[in-house]
């Protein structure tokens, strides 16, 4: 009853205010261990019931989702002034503004579950495993990339993480394969399989969630939709712009992409469904990326930088959150600020490293085209440039 | 012959084997049985799918059907729905969730129903799989099998009939096999399931039903044959002649007939066509000193060229007494009208024709 009376007075302040008020908390040392939030409420697709809109965030986990967003969008800002300098080379598409959506993601997997996305990959390279310092050595093409400076910005790879993939939608129908191996082996585990709102059109999705639903692949369909497929806005892209309508027989959820919470409880629902032997699940989280698609583009000649300010002031998934922990006494501005500079710290030292660590040596040029090499001569630019094959990498699948 | 003393009888048979295997010459072991192609295709699928759990086989009809070609015959029955999964007309997409099974350890042997239907899927064969090991420094192998009939069959006119040798050799990170006889398919398809690297199967859908006359050792359950080894299937003095898949019994037909005119020409099979086994083209012809490539796929950068390339650019230059040539498929789309169908793919008689005229024969 009191409970209740709690809850009632909470409401009644939530809908007062912006700021979400918390409803159940205690103290400690003046901070609380947790405070409970509503999310926006979340658009169901052939679902009865969805993701649970209300969410409990304990301190621990807000402190680790705000050093994990902050960590992205610093190395992200890193990247972006590495490749202005010509140090980075090539593509190179930046997640700021997204980090709601693999934080959020990442805090509900499981320690075996798999996630397989497209080339915008630094944020998730980074959330499953790889630190700033193998993320940026990558970009920057050094022996200290966690693929030795051989696969570059959309080619980076750890455990259970598929990359980073440059060609638009193969992840589709990979992510579904992993899915199908995940089962095959007898594990629960699931695939997040993401994609933006450009590859959203492609077929081979509809081919993969076809066969997904036919055979109960365990695979989670996640569209990233930031509103834009390189230069092209989703209106003009997209017949149907409902991405999470797009799987037909196969059940949806829309997501607020830039609540990392949402994305929390949306992710474990989806989970819970896929892993539960109930076939594939499509997402789409709605986020927005401030650069343009990759560093080559200014990102403003097909869209307003009066558009831009605007999510970045009223929609900013780390300033969001960080109003959320001030405002619940979950951290204090202090707490706060000391990630921050720890962060800045870890990446400075990072983009330091980038900078300086050495390329691999050329005898690694003709290293690990395969894990079984059965001629080990390579043929170089020349008839009389006969190089050897070498192999250095684990072959995880041997 | 010199094999070195065993222990036992049984050393010394395992020795003999390997050596049988590893050399690739043509031996005159007893033949204990006759086996089709597809008969070879069928047990070496189902005995590396009985030896590993890990291996699958998807693909149109290769469940339920048995196999657009039977190759798959049986092997439903056996091992149900989870490991013969007939898939949707959607090769893209299967393609793409075969490589993903095996980026994540399982080992999927991949049908395509012709390897024309590839070219709907080729992204996944070269992008997904072909690449990923390097573009990962050596992390994520790809340990996947695709395969189906490749080349002109009878009749199916220009849309079914293309070769893709040329294409799927042409790109590193991929391995590439051309089986020819029923020992070819065996030997060649169990060493490809067990490989952990991306293999192209190119296999020939005329040959399927063809009897070879195979040893005891080809219809044991662990009859493997290297990949990247040619075999010499006749040897000769007069000329070398080049081939993979069934244009090895074209250039068979060619050497029977060149025979009876004193003419002995050195047929090699090359069972591979990446790694592409030079040398042992190299050692004929610096017996020989003449090469001809015959294959049935289109002249313009096709294997032919390579080969000839590779000949010219190196010492190979210097032991050839006539320029090296090549004899392939017409460069045109495949008709479907009987006579020009049979004069768009080379034959026995115009392996002949070029020979007659390198060697300066009338």
């Amino acid at each position: 009853m009191f409970s209740v009376t709690l809850r009632c007075l909470g409401r009644q302040v939530h809908q007062q205010n912006k700021s979400l008020a918390p409803l159940f908390t205690y103290s400690k040392n003046g901070l609380n261990t947790e405070a409970t939030f509503d999310t926006k409420p979340f658009k169901l697709h052939k679902l009865e019931e969805g993701p649970a809109t209300t969410v409990t965030l304990s301190r621990q986990d807000a402190l680790k989702y705000y050093k994990d967003m902050q960590m992205i969008r610093r190395m992200e800002t890193a990247a972006g002034n590495l490749y202005k300098e010509k140090i980075i080379r090539g593509f190179c598409h930046l997640y700021s503004g997204q980090e709601a959506c693999c934080v959020g993601m990442r805090a509900s997997m499981r320690s075996y579950d798999a996630v397989i996305t497209a080339y915008r990959a630094h944020g998730w390279t980074y959330i499953m495993g790889v630190d700033a310092v193998g993320v940026l050595a990558e970009l920057t093409g050094r022996s200290t990339g966690c693929a030795r400076g051989k696969g570059g910005s959309m080619h980076m790879y750890v455990k259970n993480f598929y990359g980073g993939n440059g060609i638009v939608g193969a992840q589709q129908p990979l992510g579904a394969g992993i899915a199908l191996a995940l089962k095959y082996q007898g594990t629960d585990g699931v695939c997040l399989t993401l994609y933006g709102d450009g590859a959203a059109n492609q077929g081979q999705l509809y081919e993969a969630m076809n066969m997904a639903q036919l055979w109960k692949l365990p695979v989670i369909f996640i569209c990233e939709n930031n509103g834009y497929g390189m230069g092209t806005s989703v209106d003009r892209a997209s017949a149907s712009t409902a991405y999470y309508t797009r799987g037909d027989y196969v059940p949806g959820i829309w997501v607020d992409g830039m609540d990392v919470l949402a994305v929390r409880e949306a992710t474990r629902f989806a989970i819970d469904h896929c892993a539960t032997g109930k076939g594939p699940m499509v997402m789409e989280v709605v986020t927005y990326r401030y650069s343009g698609h990759s560093m080559s583009d200014p990102g403003t000649s097909y869209r307003s930088r009066d558009e831009i300010q605007e999510v970045r002031q009223t929609r900013d998934p780390i300033t969001g959150f960080r109003e959320r922990m001030l405002s619940t006494d979950l951290a204090t501005a202090d707490e706060l600020k000391d990630i921050d500079q720890n962060v800045r710290q870890v990446i400075d030292d990072a983009v330091k490293r980038a900078k300086s660590d050495k390329e691999i040596g050329l005898d690694e040029l003709t290293a690990d085209i395969m894990s079984n090499p059965i001629d080990t001569r390579v043929r170089g630019v020349t008839a009389f440039d006969t190089l050897t094959h070498k192999r250095i990498g684990p072959a995880v699948n041997s | 012959m010199a094999a070195p003393i065993a222990k036992s009888n049984l050393v010394m048979l395992k020795n003999a084997f390997k050596y049988v295997g590893l050399r690739g010459i043509s031996t005159s072991r007893p033949a204990s049985a006759q086996l089709t192609v597809r008969d070879a295709l069928n047990s070496a699928i189902d005995e590396e799918m009985e030896r590993d759990e890990r291996v699958f086989i998807l693909g149109e009809e290769v469940a339920q059907y048995d196999g657009a070609y039977k190759i798959s015959r049986g092997l439903w029955k056996k091992y149900g729905d989870k490991r013969v999964i007939d898939t949707p007309i959607t090769e893209m997409g299967f393609a793409g969730i075969a490589t993903g099974a095996a980026m994540a350890g399982l080992r999927p042997i991949c049908e395509f129903m012709t390897w024309n239907f590839s070219m709907q899927a080729i992204d996944h064969v070269i992008n997904s799989a072909a690449k990923t090991f390097y573009m990962s420094a050596g992390m994520v192998n790809v340990p996947i099998v695709f395969r189906g009939p490749n080349g002109a069959a009878a009749g199916v006119a220009a849309q079914h009939s293309q070769c893709f040798g040329a294409w799927y050799s042409h790109c590193p990170g991929l391995k590439v096999i051309a089986p020819y006889s029923a020992e070819d398919a065996k030997g060649l398809l169990k060493a490809a399931i067990r490989d952990p690297d991306p293999v192209v199967c190119l296999e020939n859908e005329i040959m399927y039903g063809t009897a070879f006359d195979v040893s005891d050792e080809v219809l044991s359950k662990d009859f493997i044959l290297p990949i990247g080894k040619a075999k010499i299937e006749r040897a000769g003095k007069h000329i070398t002649l080049v081939a993979f898949s069934r244009a090895v019994a074209t250039c068979l037909d060619a050497a029977k007939e060149l025979s009876t005119i004193g003419i002995e020409a050195e047929v090699i099979n090359l069972r591979s066509l990446r790694p592409l086994d030079f040398d042992t083209v190299m050692e004929s012809v610096k017996k020989t000193n003449h090469l001809v490539s015959v294959e049935h796929g289109w002249p313009q950068s096709g294997v032919g060229a390579e080969i000839v390339s590779r000949m010219v650019e190196g010492p190979g230059f210097y032991h050839l007494d006539a320029p090296p040539v090549r004899v392939t498929g017409a460069d045109i789309p495949m008709p479907y009208a009987k006579t020009l169908e049979d004069h768009s793919l080379p034959q026995g008689k115009d392996v002949v024709r070029v020979v007659k005229k390198l060697l300066n024969v009338q």
